[in-house]
């Protein structure tokens, strides 16, 4: 099966929640994103999964406005993130990967700090913290400091403030990464549900299980370029996404050579 | 397996210099700062050799307690000790523990305060080469030192590694440790006038302090030339004695740390209390204040330099009573109101990534300045304020205050808003979020020292009419100078202060993706 490239030459259509054309990035030597296009019809549960430097996190990054990318578009519910920024970001609620927290502040702090960030109402904003650190399982911990959460807890505060102006598209990047099975869990129905609801979801990884489950729509991702993308079912054609996801994207080492490896 | 470890530390220091070549032109930098302090040391070893017995006996010993205590104490209280080799990444290789306690102990000579300390303790062997036992007896006694000072800073590190690694224990020593630092000076002064007090006094210490594990091995050399070999002998036992004795602590301790990872928990909290973000307007630029007044008071690198401001007034009346003459206290506000303002200009920078919910939130740039600005101006107003006031209280002088308040309110709101578009473009190599402020921040430490001085620079030129006009005034001793010093210090700043938030807003508008991804390359 080939990728189904959309044609760049086509404008977005107002059903898609995320649509990107020819996005590319470098960093000095390296090219990290080559040129990817990529249509995520709203009211999708999207997966985007790779292996580990497959340009996941970096086409994310420059999808929701966190980094400029050298070309390519990406337009939001019809709003093109680069031109009209601070409309798009309004539209999407953002889980990046690998960045600090404002970690002094409590739990509660945190998710009321980026409501507040977003000119939100103050009881709104209060109501929406309670229910969200109920929901999340934090309100045990929720006048902690996050610089003394756990991995899981900072995953899901971070989640919390991604989720507290009820954005159009939410944009996760590892969402499940450290968080134990039972939030898991917990996060999954609060994302089932949100999506029944009409939102969207994009969440990248590389646990091919949880996605195949989860998840309605897929890409694949590697080497900076798009493998494939389509509902779950037409990209895995039949065998489990793993070992489609290993086909595709190939380097799967024989285990020849570690001989030695049994000659303990 | 030792030098395994060696090599291990090399490479790590090489590949760190590799990064970018400004982090070389920092550890030259660095470097040339270390390299001066030796050579003078190093000289004046040299030319003791031509010294009476007791001055050199005395200035080994005092010198040489001073360097072993220095290891003991600084890596504690500043928490910034070099980890590269921190025994805790050995954990899962197994390596023996006799030839683990050898390569880091040598490892820990790598490094500039270790080759310094090392360079010094050698040039201890010309100063008592005045015939072949006493410099043998140097040498053996530098080495003795050198290695007690590198076990007894493991022996310290290894034994505090819990306490250290404790979030509550870092912040509260790293803060603490501003105050004796601040105070330097008057302390220095203090210790200075005592010990010309009682110069009769110091070889009867540095002779009591021979026999203690501190001055042992640094007047080996010493005893030798002075014809007490006896003395010598016991002495060498007692050094030999406690360097084993640190030892064998140090491999007790590392063995229990290579079990028992750190623990840094602490204990669940319901939430309730918003803080200031309840009290705040609940609208961005609100919001951004409240959460960088927050972290004022709960960052360790903000309170860090908060800290200084109190102990200010105090080391400068200290600096009055010394020369009888309290005319500096006229720095004491434009002074603080210069640090506080300029303190800001490096926020972003302290953010590190998490700036990233900053732009991911779109909030707009103006918001972002604003609110920064207006937390630190939320104390630095009434600090400047009542520094003002209180240095004219104190020397009973009323007629410069406007003067004085022109200038130094010209030059905290001028700084907000030059820190303002500075922090909007430019980031510095700051200590991460969570790190100790005296550890050695990651990153570009030659565009910090071009992004530092270039401010500075503009500072001075923005603040050139209050300047003048407080000149004017000194000269011409009329104080119609002083309330024009007021209104334009006022105006101008205030002026200023709202074209920087604006430009520096803008500027963070077009260029958040970039900001943020300078800060992610020093993550």
């Amino acid at each position: 099966m080939t990728a189904q490239q959309p044609d760049p030459a086509r404008p977005a259509g107002p059903v898609a929640a995320l649509s990107i054309r020819g996005l590319a990035k470098r960093f000095g030597e390296k090219i990290a994103v080559d040129g990817i296009s990529l249509d995520v019809p709203a009211g999708s549960f999207f997966g985007i999964v790779g292996p580990n430097g497959a340009g996941k996190t970096t086409t994310l990054s420059m999808a929701t406005g966190l980094l400029r990318p050298d070309f390519g578009t990406a337009v939001v519910h019809g709003v093109d993130v680069w031109a009209r920024p601070l409309e798009a970001k309004r539209l999407m609620g953002i889980l990046p990967d690998g960045v600090r927290l404002f970690d002094r502040l409590t739990g509660e702090q945190l998710i009321t700090y980026a409501g507040l960030l977003r000119g939100m109402d103050k009881d709104v904003v209060a109501s929406r913290v309670g229910e969200l650190l109920a929901a999340l399982d934090l309100s045990q911990d929720a006048g902690t400091l996050v610089v003394d959460y756990s991995a899981g807890m900072t995953k899901k505060i971070a989640l919390a403030s991604a989720l507290i102006h009820a954005p159009r598209l939410l944009v996760l990047d590892e969402p499940f990464e450290a968080v134990d099975p039972v939030s898991a869990s917990n996060i999954r129905s609060i994302l089932d549900s949100y999506v029944a609801s009409g939102g969207t979801v994009i969440v990248s990884s590389h646990v091919m299980d949880l996605v195949q489950r989860m998840c309605d729509h897929v890409a694949v991702v590697a080497g900076g370029r798009l493998l494939a993308a389509g509902t779950v079912d037409e990209v895995r054609g039949g065998v489990s996404l793993e070992d489609r996801f290993v086909q595709l994207v190939g380097g799967r080492s024989h285990t020849e050579g570690l001989e030695w490896l049994r000659t303990f | 397996m030792v030098a395994h470890l060696l090599r291990l530390k090399l490479t790590l220091l090489r590949n760190g210099l590799r990064r970018s070549p400004w982090q070389l032109v920092g550890m030259a930098f660095a470097g040339l700062y270390a390299l001066s302090v030796v050579a003078t040391l190093v000289v004046v070893l040299v030319l003791l050799r031509q010294a009476e017995h007791e001055l050199v006996y005395t200035a080994v010993v005092l010198g040489g307690s001073v360097a072993v205590l220095g290891w003991g104490i600084i890596p504690v209280v500043a928490s910034a000790t070099d980890m590269t080799l921190d025994p805790a990444r050995f954990t899962t290789f197994a390596v023996p523990m006799k030839q683990m306690l050898a390569g880091l102990a040598l490892g820990g000579l790598i490094g500039i305060p270790g080759l310094a300390t090392a360079l010094v303790a050698l040039s201890t062997v010309v100063t008592w080469s005045r015939g072949v036992l006493p410099a043998l007896a140097a040498l053996v006694g530098a080495a003795l030192g050198v290695l007690t000072c590198i076990v007894l800073s493991k022996v310290v590190t290894t034994a505090t590694v819990s306490l250290a690694s404790s979030r509550r224990f870092k912040d509260v020593s790293a803060v603490a440790f501003m105050v004796p630092l601040v105070l330097l000076g008057p302390i220095v002064a203090g210790v200075g006038r005592g010990i010309t007090a009682s110069t009769g006094f110091l070889p009867d210490f540095a002779r009591t302090l021979s026999w203690t594990p501190l001055g042992a091995p640094w007047s080996l050399a010493g005893d030798i030339a002075a014809g007490r070999p006896g003395e010598a002998a016991l002495k060498l036992l007692l050094s030999a004695a406690v360097l084993a004795g640190l030892a064998w602590c140090w491999k007790l301790l590392l063995e229990r740390a290579l079990v028992t990872p750190p623990y840094s928990g602490s204990g669940k909290r319901k939430g309730g209390k918003l803080g200031l973000l309840g009290l705040l307007p609940a609208v961005p630029a609100g919001a951004v204040m409240a959460r960088a007044l927050t972290y004022w008071f709960r960052d360790p690198r903000y309170s860090g330099s908060l800290i200084v401001i109190p102990l200010l007034p105090v080391v400068l009346v200290f600096q009055g009573s010394q020369a009888g003459d309290f005319s500096t206290l006229a720095f004491l506000a434009p002074l603080s109101a210069f640090i506080l303002a300029w303190s800001i200009s490096a926020d972003v920078s302290y953010d590190n990534t998490a700036f990233a919910l900053h732009l991911a939130s779109g909030v707009r740039g103006v918001d972002d300045r604003l609110g920064r600005a207006l937390a630190c101006l939320a104390f630095a107003l009434p600090v400047v304020l009542v520094f003002a006031a209180g240095s004219a209280a104190f020397t009973g002088d009323w007629g410069p205050l406007p003067g004085q308040l022109g200038l130094s309110l010209g030059i905290l709101f001028t700084g907000l808003g030059l820190s303002s578009v500075v922090s909007a473009r430019y980031t510095v190599a700051v200590p991460l979020p969570g790190d100790s402020p005296f550890k050695k921040p990651p990153g570009n430490v030659g565009q910090t020292l071009a992004v530092q001085f270039a401010g500075l620079g503009v500072l001075l030129v923005l603040v050139l009419p209050e300047a003048a006009l407080l000149i004017a005034q000194l000269v011409t001793g009329n104080p119609l100078f002083g309330w024009l010093n007021l209104a334009v210090g006022l105006l101008l700043g205030v002026g200023l202060f709202v074209a920087g938030v604006r430009l520096g807003g803008k500027w963070l508008d077009g260029r958040g993706p970039e900001l943020l991804a300078q800060v992610t390359v020093n993550r």
